[in-house]
């Protein structure tokens, strides 16, 4: 029952896993993004307080959701890879962590934007919003210590090693609501009971996540591609590969 | 001759504090970092004691943590410079017992001597006497917490030329948990209500960071050195 996990260590299977995945992931993306953004801009009634800005959630929770899911994929690989030495999930997690930080970039601006006017302001010193940004600082963090090193391979443990110790930061980012008093309005989709929000505002949401999701897994199939690529440019299996 | 791990511990320890006195300069320039920085504020700001006493938790917060930082770079660098950290990773104590060794040995000339230099700068930032046992209480838990913090971020960049932004980049983000609730019980103890929640969570994050981050500075050294 291990032998798929097992396939997973070899990079040319993984190498054609990834391109095989790409077009369907794609037109999930596609498929998704375009039932929430037509329902969600178009369809779904203005809300009664923000009026048509509140519009501004369906880009802002998603990519918020998945600044945190990309770092949770980026450590589970680091430590997949630290664990079992598999070289594979270095190659995700260096795949994975540029696409993490410009989902957090995405959050920061579209919550800044949408913060003017409802907060007045493009930045508070809100607890969420700044446990946010440390969550980039993060990212940042792992990218700039993997490419520190002259030795790639030492490069990639030490940021898995970093990703594995940052993820602590994640449960912290995601419970500050809870923990500190903010301005930021409070969980809407995940909480016990019902949902505070009308059905036809809250399925084009969850279909943008959804599309966000997909958007992410295709995007990294597509990076993972070239990392494994460039990380076995020696091999032979890269040469035929890449044969014209 | 065997060694046993208490008596490698105080050895170790014994070392590193021995080393740190032979050169008082290099032991006392984070102190006066940390007394330069407390002074750019009222400077900055304004010489009004009611202003600073408002400030004086995060001031006082964050020139800590600065200064801390700013030792933490030679942690294991000179030693792993001139190959000393590899004789001791091979003299046959697991590589964590010298690991421990030299980061408690870094709280106490760092942490612990800023600790008792924190009330000289309490009183210039205008904190009342009474707030100064949970401020250096406080203060006492968040330098070890960050010790052990800056030696993951130093094990990781002891290897590299330049590592000293970076070991600010990677150790500072991990840090911001004991800025918000150090700054909070000293807040708490200045204007005289009860401090105990913040210090808890201070306290976890103490026991936290010793029981795992030995294992992971560990780690990271065996990463770096090999």
């Amino acid at each position: 029952m291990w032998t798929w996990f097992y396939k997973l260590a070899s990079p040319p299977y993984v190498y054609g896993v990834a391109a095989a995945l790409v077009p369907w992931f794609l037109g999930g993306a596609a498929l998704a993004l375009g039932y929430g953004l037509i329902a969600g801009l178009a369809i779904a009634p203005p809300d009664y307080q923000q009026g048509q800005a509140f519009r501004m959630i369906y880009v802002h929770v998603p990519s918020a959701l998945l600044s945190l899911t990309v770092y949770t994929v980026m450590a589970a690989a680091s430590a997949v890879a630290l664990i079992w030495r598999i070289k594979v999930g270095h190659a995700v997690a260096a795949a994975a962590a540029p696409i993490g930080a410009s989902f957090t970039i995405l959050a920061l601006v579209t919550g800044s934007l949408w913060g003017r006017p409802m907060w007045g302001t493009y930045w508070a010193w809100d607890p969420r919003l700044t446990s946010e940004l440390i969550l980039l600082f993060l990212y940042v963090g792992v990218m700039s210590l993997r490419s520190a090193f002259e030795d790639p391979s030492r490069g990639d443990r030490a940021a898995a090693l970093l990703a594995t110790v940052g993820v602590v930061n994640v449960p912290i980012v995601h419970f500050s609501v809870v923990w500190w008093n903010s301005l930021h309005q409070g969980a809407t989709i995940v909480k016990l009971g019902a949902p505070s929000m009308p059905g036809s505002m809250l399925w084009p949401l969850l279909s943008m996540w959804l599309g966000f999701m997909l958007f992410f897994a295709a995007v990294l199939c597509i990076r993972l591609q070239g990392e494994v690529l460039n990380r076995e440019r020696q091999s032979t299996w890269v040469r035929e590969a890449v044969k014209p | 001759m065997s060694v046993g791990a208490v008596a490698a511990f105080n050895l170790l320890v014994r070392r590193e504090l021995c080393l740190s006195f032979r050169r008082p300069d290099q032991l006392l320039q984070p102190l006066v970092f940390f007394l330069i920085v407390t002074t750019l504020f009222p400077l900055g700001l304004s010489p009004q004691l009611s202003l600073l006493r408002d400030m004086a938790p995060g001031v006082l917060w964050v020139a800590a943590l600065l200064s801390s930082l700013l030792s933490l770079d030679g942690l294991f660098k000179s030693d792993a410079d001139d190959g000393t950290l590899e004789q001791l990773a091979l003299c046959g104590q697991g590589l964590t017992l010298i690991v421990v060794a030299k980061t408690f040995a870094h709280w106490l000339v760092s942490g612990a001597a800023l600790v008792l230099v924190s009330p000289v700068v309490g009183t210039a930032l205008g904190i009342p006497v009474d707030a100064f046992p949970i401020m250096m209480l406080s203060l006492g838990l968040g330098t070890l917490t960050l010790s052990w913090l800056g030696a993951i971020g130093a094990g990781l960049t002891v290897g590299l030329k330049r590592g000293n932004v970076l070991l600010s980049l990677i150790v500072l983000p991990l840090a911001m948990p004991l800025l918000i609730f150090g700054a909070s019980a000293t807040d708490r103890a200045i204007s005289g209500t009860n401090a105990a929640g913040a210090l808890y969570f201070l306290a976890a994050l103490c026991v936290f960071t010793c029981t795992l981050a030995p294992f992971a500075a560990t780690t990271a050294l065996r990463i770096t050195l090999e």
